[in-house]
């Protein structure tokens, strides 16, 4: 295998971006990337996308975007897996550089959630879950992951209150984040009078429906050479995907995120590195429960202690183990399929230096993790600055 | 769910049938064909009882499209006695009264209706046990 190196990002500001199109977005983040990159062609275009039939009727996004971006007659197609369409396509990207098929390939995650009235968009988002043993019973995604709470809190005997660090925290990261849709710290005392939507799961727990896209361009080591703009380079030194039952109640465990587990053992293999190695952790925080089992699945935590990590300040830009720290899926925000690219960009930034205030010190190895569903597609990546 | 997806699936709907495989006698729900302990085939129907307890819960408020009318309704896990969980709504429960470990059992209650055109759906939601009185009557 190839090393494979991230030559350039693009990203947009998260959020309700009614003014612009999928493939508009979709070009507002890609053609930076290649700017970035200082590339005016590619081998091929990567699309994680979850959504776009079901919230917008269009299928077919990669030719589409290929076409829009000037990039016509390119390799192109799509690649989902749920919430984690955007590391899917990452995945792609590294697999075609590092077997040596391309040279020099863009991968992009594009979202657009906010064209639709909430109702369509809460079950579209509900087909990253068992269509008929799940969404068939009126469950929601949310209602899902509350599921999953109230048993952690059950079991392990936490209160709901002290998941606010998370969200305090991932609110904090934001603020020092342009591209974030809410960058606007909270305190402990917002998140517990925050508005419940599935008990015990209240709007402070949760991500939000946005739109956004990101970028990335990946090289072979030659072509990363060829197109060196100064900065540290930055390689990926591990890729890994896992699988789990789609459905909550066909797991073995369901407190146990098995496919965090598998991928990550896998990728801390690929790069020869232990979870202690890792600088900071870009985790899938789409509810404060799941930024928990992350952290326990892991390796950062032992089983039922993850809210524990938060509580005391390990998980801060100082602490032990920095998560989100560009605000994480909860603040950044979460445009489903992009997620897994923004994830990688962030992590990129802070292996570059270029994360202003949110500069997590001595930053060599970043990590980051992408969740399909609630953890049916899990996949790691670990980035190294060289 | 279109007709033919809820007619296709009315025995698991109406009445809990799910599979017991014939390598390692685990008990499977929904029916999936091969094995998800051991990965050997497993065909072999077998009707659950429909009992079992609450191994989760919560109240959905904002309703996927489609199920809004009957908002806001509890949901559960439900670990059912021959060892299978299941996901399903709460019934004939209010949703401050629901606690984890609570028995419940299996009934058949309408879910989802497709109006004007469209088909009513039935499918299976979990109440507190009424056994215990039933038997003494």
């Amino acid at each position: 295998m190839r090393p494979v190196y991230i030559i350039g990002i693009g990203q947009t500001v998260v959020g309700e971006q009614w003014e612009r199109s999928l493939r508009h977005i979709a070009h507002d983040a890609i053609i930076p990337a290649m700017r970035d990159a200082q590339i005016e062609r590619a081998d091929a275009l990567y699309v994680g996308n979850m959504l776009s039939g079901e919230l917008t009727g269009q299928e077919h996004l990669g030719a589409l975007i290929a076409d829009f971006v000037g990039l016509r007659g390119i390799e192109a197609m799509k690649v989902e897996a749920a919430c984690g369409s955007g590391a899917a396509a990452l995945r792609m990207g590294y697999i075609a550089v590092a077997g040596g098929i391309h040279d020099v390939v863009i991968v992009a995650g594009v979202e657009k959630m906010t064209d639709t009235v909430g109702s369509v968009t809460t079950a579209g988002l509900a087909m990253a879950a068992d269509q008929e043993y799940e969404a068939a019973e009126g469950v929601s995604f949310v209602a899902l992951n509350a599921l999953l709470m109230r048993r952690y809190m059950y079991e392990y005997n936490v209160p709901h209150a002290a998941f606010g660090y998370f969200a305090v925290n991932a609110h904090h990261n934001a603020a020092g984040n342009p591209y974030a849709m809410f960058p606007e710290p909270i305190t402990l005392d917002t998140y517990r009078k925050a508005a419940m939507i599935a008990d015990p799961i209240n709007l402070m727990d949760s991500s939000p429906i946005c739109d956004g896209a990101a970028a990335v361009v990946l090289a072979s080591e030659p072509m990363a050479r060829a197109f060196h703009n100064g900065r540290r380079r930055v390689r990926i030194a591990a890729s890994a995907v896992a699988t789990d039952s789609l459905a909550i109640h066909d797991r073995r465990d369901p407190l146990w995120l098995e496919a965090a587990w598998l991928s990550s053992q896998k990728a801390y293999s690929q790069a020869g590195i232990s979870p202690a190695d890792v600088d900071f952790f870009e985790l899938h925080d789409a509810f404060t429960i799941m930024a928990a089992l992350s952290l326990e699945a892991n390796g950062f935590a032992e089983r039922g202690r993850g809210v524990r990590l938060a509580e005391e300040g390990e998980i801060t830009i100082e602490g032990r183990i920095p998560i989100a720290t560009m605000g994480g899926l909860k603040a950044r925000g979460h445009p489903v399929g992009a997620t897994g690219v923004y994830q990688v960009v962030e992590a990129v930034q802070q292996l570059q230096g270029l994360a202003g205030r949110n500069q997590v010190h001595d930053a060599n190895i970043g990590m980051t993790q992408n969740i399909g569903g609630s953890g049916a597609t899990i996949i790691t990546h670990i980035l190294v600055g060289e | 769910m279109t007709v033919a997806r809820t007619w296709r699936t009315r025995r698991q709907r109406y009445s809990l049938v799910g599979e017991r495989c014939d390598h390692c006698h685990n008990a499977i729900f929904p029916p999936r064909d091969v094995c998800p302990y051991c990965a050997e085939p497993a065909q072999t129907q077998m009707a659950l009882s429909g009992r079992g307890t609450v191994y989760s819960y919560t109240t959905v408020y904002d309703a996927p499209a489609g199920f809004g009318e009957f908002a806001p309704y509890p949901v559960a896990l439900v670990k059912l006695e021959e060892g299978p969980m299941v996901t399903a709504q709460l019934t004939d429960v209010s949703p401050e009264e629901v606690t984890i470990g609570m028995p419940v059992e299996m009934v058949t209650r309408k879910i989802q209706e497709q109006g004007e055109e469209g088909v009513i759906i039935y499918n299976y939601k979990f109440r507190p046990q009424l056994q215990r009185q039933a038997r003494a009557a």
